[in-house]
């Protein structure tokens, strides 16, 4: 089908952003990559009576590294930050993700702050963001503040931005010696949504597991967190996890996947 | 504060030309590109970035054309099979593909070829699971998948 009739703006500063969407509050849209927005409004799922494409905004696609991490600007393309040398050196986890999210075409034109905004809970990036804890910086009518990546994600589609609020970037502290990355996930085709996925992050001593934090997607209304300081524990606590099912996906089935990808995970991370 | 609106004037460049025209803004690039523009190569399949049929070139990245707004390219450049062709970039590919017949219907090949030139101009020696992947996007309704990634292979091999 084709999109529902809307009114379109294009604002090329923050600011004008910002006021655009306390003006139009819960009837706008932000459109940025378009890759999950658009195929809403052709689905007819959708019907916002603006939207607001902040695709020109300048800078706002800008991915800056410095020594205490790397900014990934909101309107960043999945393909950008993917062949970022910068990006796979302070945020090693990411550019194990990013093959994963989607097609090639679509992650040409997909986001990295647009894909955090939507937050749907099978999506590899709150994920990656919550393993490493990055913050998000977000600006509304009042100016920018800060949220927590564990307070971002708030539920199905829910985060912590408000309607008059716009996702300026994610920062990612910088890995650090000694930390190891892993991804994986279980979908039923290439680049299709995972049906249980697995972001991790942990230090390795000898061999031996130790400060983990693995972030688990698909299994629940958001990525969910399980730390822990050995093999054994993390095991333990993923067992606690309340796992979401369907009539295709049952509970049971996603947790077996996800014991699969634990250990898997954390194989390819202790080698 | 800038006015929201549902028609707007864009300017860009199709396959070379530089073309003006008023949109709607709700109006994708490849109905755009279809309806105004007489270009019917690139195809509409499932209009919800599954099928990858749409695919067109904006500013030198493949994208769907059924996710993108026509508003969306003023001031790009948009290339579409149709140029690409005229231009010889697919030359090579179109043989292969030709040889193994990697097409039978056709209404995948545009954005099966588009897809594949971008691969190989990142990876001109890409292995099967590679090209597998970057075709991953790309849904052949004949399911001619296998003759379609030897197209490729060979293409970038540069022997038939």
């Amino acid at each position: 089908m084709k999109a529902p009739a809307f009114r379109y703006a294009r604002p090329e500063s923050l600011d004008e952003a910002v006021s655009l969407l306390a003006q139009y509050g819960s009837e706008a849209r932000v459109l940025a990559g378009g890759q999950s927005l658009m195929p809403m409004l052709n689905l007819r799922l959708l019907a916002p009576s603006v939207l607001v494409d902040i695709n020109r905004i300048p800078g706002l696609s800008e991915i800056t590294a410095h020594p205490q991490g790397i900014q990934i600007g909101a309107t960043a393309r999945h393909a950008a930050v993917l062949y970022s040398e910068e990006v796979a050196r302070a945020a090693p986890l990411l550019a194990l993700a990013l093959p994963h999210v989607a097609h090639l075409a679509v992650r040409n034109r997909g986001t990295h702050g647009g894909s955090c905004a939507l937050a749907d809970p099978s999506a590899e990036l709150p994920a990656c963001a919550l393993a490493l804890e990055a913050s998000f910086v977000l600006r509304g009518p009042g100016g920018e503040r800060r949220v927590a990546a564990q307070e971002f994600f708030r539920g199905l589609y829910e985060t912590a931005l408000g309607a008059d609020e716009l996702l300026v970037r994610v920062d990612y502290p910088r890995a650090q010696a000694g930390r190891r990355y892993g991804f994986d996930e279980v979908a039923r085709r290439r680049g299709d949504f995972a049906i249980a996925g697995l972001a991790a992050a942990a230090r390795v001593e000898g061999g031996a597991l130790r400060a983990a934090r693995l972030a688990f997607f698909g299994v629940a209304d958001r990525p969910v967190l399980v730390t822990g300081a050995s093999r054994e524990e993390v095991r333990e606590r993923m067992e606690t996890i309340e796992v979401a099912g369907s009539s295709v996906y049952p509970p049971d089935y996603r947790r077996r996947l996800m014991r699969v990808l634990l250990e898997r995970v954390l194989d390819a991370i202790g080698k | 504060m800038k006015e929201s609106l549902t028609e707007r004037e864009i300017r860009l460049i199709v396959n070379g030309r530089e073309v003006r025209a008023r949109v709607p803004v709700r109006k994708s690039l490849v109905d755009w590109l279809r309806e105004d523009q007489g270009l019917t190569g690139s195809h509409v399949g499932c209009e919800h970035g599954v099928c990858g049929a749409c695919s067109v070139v904006l500013d030198g990245a493949v994208v769907r054309g059924c996710l993108t707004l026509a508003v969306q390219a003023d001031g790009a450049r948009v290339e579409t099979i149709e140029g690409a062709t005229e231009a010889g970039r697919l030359a090579r590919l179109q043989e292969a593909f030709y040889q193994r017949a990697a097409l039978q219907c056709g209404f995948c090949t545009p954005g099966m070829l588009l897809v594949a030139a971008e691969l190989l101009e990142r990876n001109p020696r890409p292995s099967r699971d590679e090209i597998r992947d970057a075709l991953s996007g790309n849904l052949c309704r004949c399911t001619g998948y296998h003759a379609i990634v030897d197209a490729v292979e060979a293409a970038a091999a540069g022997t038939r």
